[in-house]
């Protein structure tokens, strides 16, 4: 995701659009990114801290976004 | 003096940089992305575009090609690297430059003849220039909204790190009006605008001279290639 600080103008193009909607109710939209890395074996405790490092290192740019989760899903 | 210009799959401005090189007094030499070989360059423009679609994030899928790790070590060694708009994007997400740059504040891709102030001319890039002179460099990007952590930015205005400021407006929110940046070394510079479309008389932005006579981007090849005679 985006960092909570940071002027997210695909965020805010979605929340103005819809306002014009007549949603009121919605003050603020961030959008951030899903990213699947598919294994072909089931991935194992060394993969997943492997993938965290990935996450981290190459995957978001810790000065402008902030990875949320790390989860392992079928 | 040969200098190294780099293409990746979606570089756009790489034979634009080659001619800014020649027409500086200098020998253009192409690199490719998938080659770690420098071919013995004395120096390295990293030019701009859309570097592997700009997929990811600008630069980052660049900035771990092949050719980016020897270009990152000959960085730390001293080699002079200059990385104009996608390319200063590569430099930041190779961690030779630090923060980062987003889309533009108004949205809007941007395409502009941009006044800038020389902040620093203790550069292989910018010895050529004066310090707060004003020169007028074409700007073309949608994400060169410069950003950085209060504390980084602290130390590029204590530390002189600034290289180059936009004057008059700030064409995509930058923080602290910052149009480009030095390394602490001074061999790595990284901008937004484009200087090698500054570089021949009838190409380049208009002056209170005559139309399109602009040529201040050619003093960035020039004081690299002064740098490189003098070291």
């Amino acid at each position: 995701m985006p960092k909570a600080d940071l002027l997210d103008p695909a965020g805010k193009a979605v929340a103005n659009a819809l306002q014009r909607k007549g949603h009121a109710e919605i003050a603020n939209v961030r959008i951030g990114k899903r990213i699947e890395l598919h294994y072909a074996t089931t991935p194992t405790e060394a993969d997943i801290e492997a993938a965290k490092q990935i996450a981290a290192d190459f995957l978001s740019n810790g000065v402008i976004e902030d990875v949320i989760s790390v989860t392992v899903e079928n | 003096m040969k200098i190294g210009v780099v293409t990746f799959p979606g570089t756009l401005d790489d034979r634009d940089a080659a001619r800014a090189v020649r027409l500086a007094g200098g020998e253009a030499v192409s690199l490719w992305h998938a080659d770690t070989n420098l071919h013995s360059v004395d120096a390295v423009v990293l030019p701009g575009g859309f570097s592997f679609g700009d997929y990811l994030r600008c630069g980052a899928i660049a900035a771990q090609a092949p050719v980016m790790q020897s270009i990152i070590d000959a960085a730390n060694g001293g080699l002079p690297v200059l990385g104009i708009c996608n390319g200063f994007q590569v430099l930041v997400e190779s961690h030779l430059l630090p923060g980062g740059l987003i889309r533009n504040e108004h949205q809007h891709f941007i395409c502009r003849d941009q006044k800038l102030i020389v902040e620093n001319v203790d550069t292989a890039w910018t010895n050529g220039f004066e310090l707060g002179q004003e020169i007028t460099i074409p700007l073309k990007n949608g994400e060169g909204g410069y950003i950085a952590d209060q504390e980084t930015l602290k130390r590029l205005e204590g530390e002189g790190l600034i290289a180059f400021r936009y004057s008059e407006v700030n064409p995509n929110g930058s923080i602290n009006n910052i149009a480009g940046l030095r390394n602490e070394r001074g061999n790595v510079v990284g901008l937004m605008p484009h200087p090698e479309h500054a570089v021949e008389p009838g190409f380049g932005p208009d002056t209170s001279v005559a139309m399109r006579s602009g040529v201040d981007g050619l003093t960035f090849f020039t004081s690299v290639l002064k740098q490189v005679v003098n070291s």
